[in-house]
């Protein structure tokens, strides 16, 4: 890539006033960097996958509203997380995460198992029944 | 306190904090010199281990290698400590800051406060260094942004004990010994094999041949798993490869840059044209990456579409190949 090719495409990152580094030749052949705010391409990529994070935190919301799964596959879908991430986070095994999906078992959980859910999601366990408070 | 500490931007992390650490020390060792001597440029495609849903393909070797065999190398010595209790981690972070010493710390991204929220998933190999303490803020030079910054030490703590895979357990590294001069020649000349011999393995899913092995799939994606869930695929395979670090073309250029600065120190005119054909490769990088997102940017694409990049990438791949077995000869 030349350095008059390095593109300066509106990559959303403007506004965060970041750029960042790339590598480019100069006009003797010679390597050096430029700094780029963004490129279309990479740009799009990143704007599906933030789409289909939104399609999966409205689809956990809808099924929460159906009764068909508890608050915390919700949050955990708002929090960017899969299953292993976030038994990881709270020290579980991923089938007890699972688990912890079902409505009747989440309505069993004890205090202290909801308030490792809440501390994670940084909410209360309150706000943790409750699915108004994600984003 | 605050180090008196110099902050470059680099392109990617782990090269940045590594290259950053060794001037502080008074050894001036570029990114691309940190990449191509710890041998960081690779190709794998993962199978079964799924990314943001999404296969897991990268581009670069696993996190830590890099400075790991850029130490063994160059003859430098690393204290690599990782902790349990997070009051332990802070604790022998404010002792390092004490005796003037600035330090690598391993952090997840999905905590970075600094970070534009778009940006900030569970990730957790990334790197940066702490070169002081004000009050209750850590100064921060994080190598993939233009400045410095702080967080304070809740925030630091958070991202210190990210979860998930490659969970960064307060991690944190610094250079203890070093020779009196590195002994780049021979550095240069074990990375550039090392990574001769990864791109050339006969692992069906490491180097040339995981190229291979990700453009086959490509070509089944849009029948196996549906065109939306092929594009979220092909999405996913051009940011490991733009994504903010690589320097672009999936860090093609920097090596192309290492590869250049290598054929001056060695003297070696060969390396140099090896670093022009490198840079066209990794324009064919570029050109893929286009080509496959006028794919996920409309939707709606026909089989065709994914055929013509699945067939760049074999292009790519056949190209990768001569150059390898070429470079390896030139050493």
């Amino acid at each position: 890539m030349k350095k008059n090719d390095v593109p300066q495409d509106d990559g959303g990152l403007e506004k965060d006033n970041i750029k960042e580094l790339c590598y480019a030749v100069d006009e003797k052949g010679e390597y050096t960097t430029i700094k780029s705010t963004g490129w279309d391409p990479k740009t799009i990529a990143l704007d599906n996958a933030l789409q289909e994070i939104n399609e999966r935190i409205n689809n956990a919301k809808e099924r929460v509203l159906n009764g068909e799964t508890s608050p915390i596959e919700y949050y955990m879908e708002c929090h960017k997380m899969d299953i292993g991430i976030l038994a990881s986070y709270v020290g579980k095994f991923q089938w007890q995460v699972k688990n912890h999906f079902k409505v009747k078992k989440f309505n069993k959980l004890s205090e202290k198992t909801l308030a490792k859910y809440a501390s994670v999601f940084d909410i209360s366990i309150d706000q943790l029944k409750d699915i108004n408070y994600g984003n | 306190m605050e180090i008196n500490f110099t902050h470059h931007q680099t392109a990617h992390c782990e090269n940045g904090v590594v290259s950053n650490l060794m001037k502080h020390n008074g050894f001036k060792v570029s990114e691309p010199m940190v990449f191509g001597i710890g041998s960081g440029l690779l190709f794998c495609h993962i199978p079964f281990l799924k990314v943001n849903h999404a296969p897991a393909v990268t581009y670069r070797v696993m996190p830590g290698q890099i400075f790991k065999r850029f130490a063994k190398r160059t003859g430098i010595k690393i204290k690599k400590e990782k902790f349990k209790s997070p009051k332990q981690a802070k604790d022998r972070l404010d002792e390092n800051l004490k005796k003037d010493n600035p330090v690598g710390l391993q952090v997840g991204v999905y905590n970075l406060t600094y970070f534009p929220d778009e940006y900030r998933f569970h990730f957790n190999a990334h790197n940066l260094i702490v070169y002081g303490k004000e009050n209750d803020n850590y100064l921060i030079s994080d190598p993939v942004m233009e400045t410095v910054t702080t967080l304070t030490s809740k925030e630091l703590e958070k991202v210190r004990f990210a979860k998930g895979a490659f969970a960064p357990n307060g991690h944190m590294y610094y250079p203890i010994d070093f020779p009196k001069e590195l002994d780049i020649n021979t550095a240069i000349v074990k990375g550039i094999k090392n990574t001769c011999r990864d791109m050339l393995a006969p692992v069906p899913i490491v180097g040339i041949k995981g190229i291979r092995y990700t453009a086959k799939l490509i070509r089944k994606w849009p029948k196996s798993k549906g065109v939306k869930v092929a594009n979220h695929y092909l999405g996913q395979i051009v940011r490991m490869q733009e994504e903010i670090g690589t320097g672009g073309g999936g860090f093609r250029y920097i090596y192309a840059a290492f590869l250049q600065e290598s054929s001056k120190i060695l003297n070696n005119n060969s390396l140099a044209e090896l670093s022009k054909e490198m840079t066209e490769i990794g324009d064919l990088w570029r050109d893929f990456a286009l080509e496959a997102s006028r794919i996920y940017k409309n939707r709606s694409a026909k089989t065709d579409a994914y055929n013509k990049v699945a067939s760049q990438l074999e292009i790519i791949a056949d190209k990768e190949e001569i150059f390898f077995k070429k470079l390896k000869k030139a050493i």
